[in-house]
């Protein structure tokens, strides 16, 4: 399977499948203690196509048994109890498992001394904090596979933005890009500041049919995301984009068209917002009137800032497309006021004039 | 701060348990709290509470177009990130010097109300309830839901369910009713924050000057059919927590002392009048009281002050004992307002933050939250305000002024009245939050479903003033400016779980200084430099305990209860059941067991 993108290169043929014995039951241990805002967390729980309840009940068939272990959904208290899975699987004695990390991940190395960025519970031995490091040391190797939940998971994100302290990057950068997890997949990214709710969602599912055997890989790109889901571009999605061809753009956010002079980076973004909306359809980006700020790519923020003044290369782009633009807008203008006025056969005088064949009467 | 004489008198020798609980589940962020528990005397003798996470927005954001602010202020937090971002707006605003036109304010306010009524549903019913919920009683407390069985509910007529236990099941994680149609609702008033913000968690079509939304009347008529499917529930709810929280105090007498404190409380309101507001800092105590939640300092029962120049002059960033440096021998970016006060240089305009990891000692520093603190200019003390979780200091607040009257709320000096109009099955119902005797764990809880209630009543509003602009042709939603070389701004607002204000100082059209206040750090703030604990620790510090266990198999129900009363910052979710039903078991091997007596 491919999407090709008219203006996005970047799809590639998935791997073929081969047979497998698929596993009956699989825990998912969701790490978010990353540099992050819990916002992917919050957001899968707006999921409807599927919900999480629907996975975790069982409810899609096909799927392996799932166990969820995600703090902010846990009905445990917190502290030993809500750990004790992660220790086990960190101690090897829970199998299989997938490695959900949400958060992008400190540089615990420029740290001199003592101290930690962020923590993951306490060292048993010491009392200390168990830096999120640790956990993802002991943890991706012997997982079945790793998903990164988010920009700042995939890619560093707004924490990794020039300037901050904590010297923070995404998951692939820190395992390395060429890290597999026990079932061979590298890691898998789902990228969105936050994630949308259905693409993350599906991207667990097909993992999970893949877990059950029922399923090839999901085709990931060069930037290990799913190619269905990040393959075209925001503009190819969008619903402002035949302003753009016809050179209708937007000089302030009161208007309806094009955002491209007002910041919007859509042509060259991928992400599949506008075309499904953010939650079961509504919402979402230059469709809805926010400029697209490329929250789903490798160089978010930084690239793309600042947002509310028109992409480096579309000024260019943009000039070019007017002069085409003015015509097709002005023919299509004539054709427009054409289809808007019924035909002149139509009236209550004494004649018909439809250009009926009256063939049946004499 | 609980301890009453009763319990005072009478002591048994102490047997005191160390007891953590790290991570906190159930919340967002990184939250733990470590306590010593005097099981002889069934109650908590310390508290800290500590947070492992520190990312940096005010150093990151430094040199960066000020524009840019309300998009990654937004990143801070996953829960209400638009609250973020409204309040990077409005400081945004007030430093451009541009009122955005009425509609934009609407839209925004729209968005807002959804947000308050999506995080606050899901917070209660699907994280605070599951501690009050069948199982959870069951496994703390049997004789209460022994009690609860046999307890008629004396608002069954509204909601449905006969006794008190009826409803602690509706609340079971997963199976129960209540539990499960809340998950919904939540969908569907997230569904509405899109409508007007876009996107949920981070908005897409929020700016300085205005929003982008596209004004048409679609967007309204979707949003009006939407909060009119919810209506019904939000009355039930008010009705379902009231019979909840009045059972706890006569199952468990002393309930009361369970979470309280000083009745110190914080609100720098919520929802702009587009009529009277125009963001200049000179007027600001005049807009600020025209907002649909009214501002105000709370201490012990009296309003302190609701001048928004007073409470943004009176704010104080101090050290604690967390992991930063001290800025003082900086340069202060802002040394007077522009009005001509004086501000201090542990004011945020001020703030520098120097961020130094080191080791987590309780005695010393252990925290990555500082301890922000009101600086009472009467009595000099640095107040440990709280928030009340937000909505039992916004509500006490807009009681209390008496300022707000609207078609469908009321403010009467002691209590806020708010109207609903019929839904599906319930008929017009007039609601009534009264000030409650205490600042405790369940009134906490129980000024959230009111809230929801509220924010219901002002969304009707705001629906019929913007409509009543689209049909009239005023779609205007966006006003240009100019960002200026120098300047800066402030903005107050609500998040969700409460206060939230944003200081911004721009030079050479860059920021030179960005300090955004959560309403975590308030609550979860450690001890200060005078020793003064934060929220957190003061409300569960010297709090009863009246879990039925012992210490082996103790859960700190209790104690997280009062907790996540506060709504830490850290909001919905959904429970899960740990693998194959797995509920519930608790291992929180105390550290030493000692007599010290
Ligand atoms: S608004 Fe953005 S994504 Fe839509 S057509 Fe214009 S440039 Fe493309
Ligand atoms: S359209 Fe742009 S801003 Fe919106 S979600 Fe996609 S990448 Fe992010």
């Amino acid at each position: 399977m491919t999407t090709q993108g008219g203006t996005a290169a970047v799809s590639r043929e998935p791997a073929t499948p081969e047979e497998r014995p698929g596993v009956d039951e699989i825990t998912i241990l969701w790490i978010s203690e990353g540099m992050s805002c819990d916002g992917d967390t919050v957001s899968l729980t707006a999921a409807d196509q599927p919900s999480i309840e629907d996975v975790v009940l069982g409810l899609i068939p096909g799927l392996p048994k799932v166990n969820l272990v995600n703090k902010v959904l846990s009905p445990s208290l917190g502290g030993e109890d809500f750990l004790a899975p992660y220790r086990a699987a960190a101690r090897g004695e829970l199998t299989p498992f997938i490695l959900v990390i949400e958060g992008s991940i400190p540089n615990q190395r420029i740290i001199e001394g003592d101290g930690y960025w962020t923590s993951f519970g306490n060292d048993p031995d010491t009392g200390e904090p168990q830096t999120l490091n640790w956990w993802i040391d002991q943890l991706a190797p012997r997982a079945w596979a790793v998903v990164a939940a988010g920009t700042c998971a995939t890619y560093g994100g707004i924490h990794a933005m020039a300037g901050n302290p904590t010297g923070c990057m995404g998951l692939a950068d820190y395992l390395g890009w060429d890290f597999k997890a026990e079932s061979g997949l590298p890691v898998v990214n789902v990228p969105g500041c936050p994630i949308q709710p259905e693409n993350f969602m599906e991207t667990l599912i097909w993992v999970l049919y893949h877990a059950a055997g029922t399923a090839p890989p999901p085709p990931l790109d060069h930037m290990l995301r799913p190619q269905w889901l990040f393959g075209k571009t925001v503009h190819e999605g969008c619903d402002r984009g035949s302003y753009y061809e016809q050179a209708s753009f937007a000089t302030d956010y009161n208007s309806p068209k094009c955002l491209v002079k007002t910041g919007c980076w859509g042509p060259v973004v991928n992400c599949n917002v506008p075309k499904r909306g953010w939650m079961a359809g509504i919402g979402g980006c230059p469709n809805v009137g926010g400029i697209c700020i490329g929250c789903t790519m490798p160089g978010f923020p930084d690239a793309f800032m600042p947002f509310m003044d028109e992409p480096p290369g579309g000024t260019l782009s943009s000039m070019l497309v007017k002069p085409y633009g003015a015509v097709i807008r002005r023919l299509r203008g004539l054709t427009n006021d054409m289809v808007n006025h019924e035909p002149k056969w139509r009236h209550n005088k004494r004649k018909l004039t439809s250009g009926f064949d009256p063939r049946w009467r004499p | 701060m609980t301890t009453t004489e009763a319990r005072r008198a009478g002591r048994k020798p102490a047997q005191i348990v160390d007891m953590s609980w790290d991570p906190i589940t159930r919340i967002i962020g990184n939250l733990g709290i470590y306590t010593k528990i005097d099981f002889a005397n069934r109650e908590v003798v310390e508290c800290h509470s500590t947070s492992s996470l520190f990312r940096g927005y005010s150093v990151f954001m430094k040199g960066k177009d000020p524009r840019d602010a309300g998009f990654i202020t937004s990143r801070i937090c996953g829960i209400c990130g638009d609250n973020h971002t409204t309040c990077s707006n409005y400081a945004q605003q007030m430093a451009y010097g541009v009122k955005p036109p009425p509609l934009a304010e609407h839209i925004t306010n729209l968005g807002e109300a959804a947000e308050y009524m999506f995080d606050h549903t899901i917070f209660q019913d699907n994280l605070v309830f599951v501690d009050f919920c069948e199982a959870m009683v069951k496994a703390t407390n049997p004789s209460v839901l022994a009690r609860a069985e046999r307890t008629e509910a004396p608002r069954g007529h509204l909601h449905g369910y006969r006794t008190i236990a009826d409803i602690m099941r509706a609340f079971n994680p997963f199976e129960g009713e209540i539990y499960k149609q809340a998950l919904k609702m939540s969908r569907i008033t997230r569904e509405m924050f899109c409508l007007m913000e876009g996107r949920h968690v981070h908005p897409s079509t929020l700016y300085p000057g205005g929003v982008g939304t596209m004004p048409q009347p679609t967007v309204f008529t979707d949003y009006l059919a939407r909060l009119m499917r919810v209506i019904d529930f939000v009355k039930q709810a008010v009705a379902l927590n009231d019979d909840v929280f009045d059972f706890f105090y006569q199952a468990l007498p002393g309930y009361e002392e369970v979470g309280r404190r000083r009745i110190l409380l914080a609100c720098w309101g919520a929802w702009q009048n587009p009529d009277i507001v125009d963001y200049r800092y000179e007027t600001m105590n005049h807009w600020g009281k025209a907002m649909y939640v009214t501002p105000g300092i709370i201490v012990d029962g009296q309003l302190v002050t609701n001048n928004l120049v007073d409470i943004n002059l009176g704010l104080r960033i101090l050290l604690g004992s967390s992991y930063y440096d001290d800025w003082t021998s900086e340069e202060p970016f802002v040394t007077h307002d522009p009005l001509g006060n004086p501000v201090d240089i542990r004011h945020p305009w001020n703030q520098t933050t120097l961020p130094h990891p080191q080791k987590r000692a309780f005695d010393h520093n252990y925290s990555w939250v500082m301890s922000p603190r009101w600086h009472h200019p009467e009595t000099g003390q640095h107040l440990a305000l709280d928030t009340g979780g937000g909505p039992l200091a916004r509500l006490w607040s807009t009681a209390l002024n008496g300022l707000v009257d609207t078609p469908y709320i009321k403010a009467t000096g002691h209590s806020v009245r708010i109207t609903l109009p019929h839904g599906e099955k319930l008929p017009e119902t007039t609601l009534e939050w009264t000030i409650p005797q205490w600042s405790n764990t369940i009134e906490r809880d129980r000024a959230r479903p009111y809230f929801i209630a509220y924010a219901a009543a002002m969304a009707l509003q705001f629906l019929e003033q913007a409509q009543t602009l689209v049909r009239a042709g005023e779609t205007k939603v966006f006003e240009n400016f100019q960002v200026p070389d120098e300047a800066i701004g402030c903005g107050f607002h609500e998040a969700v779980r409460g206060v939230l204000s944003h200081h911004l100082v721009i030079k050479n059209q860059k920021i030179a200084n960005y300090h955004p206040y959560p309403p975590t750090p308030w609550n979860a703030s450690p001890r200060d430099p005078y020793g003064t604990p934060g929220p957190y620790e003061d409300a569960v510090q010297g709090q009863p305990i009246f879990e039925e266990n012992d210490p082996d198999t103790f859960k700190g129900v209790d104690i997280m209860r009062t907790v996540r009363s506060f709504d830490p910052c850290l909001p919905c979710g959904v429970h899960m059941y740990l693998g194959n039903g797995k509920t519930l078991t608790t291992t929180h091997t105390p550290t030493y067991g000692t007599d010290q007596g």
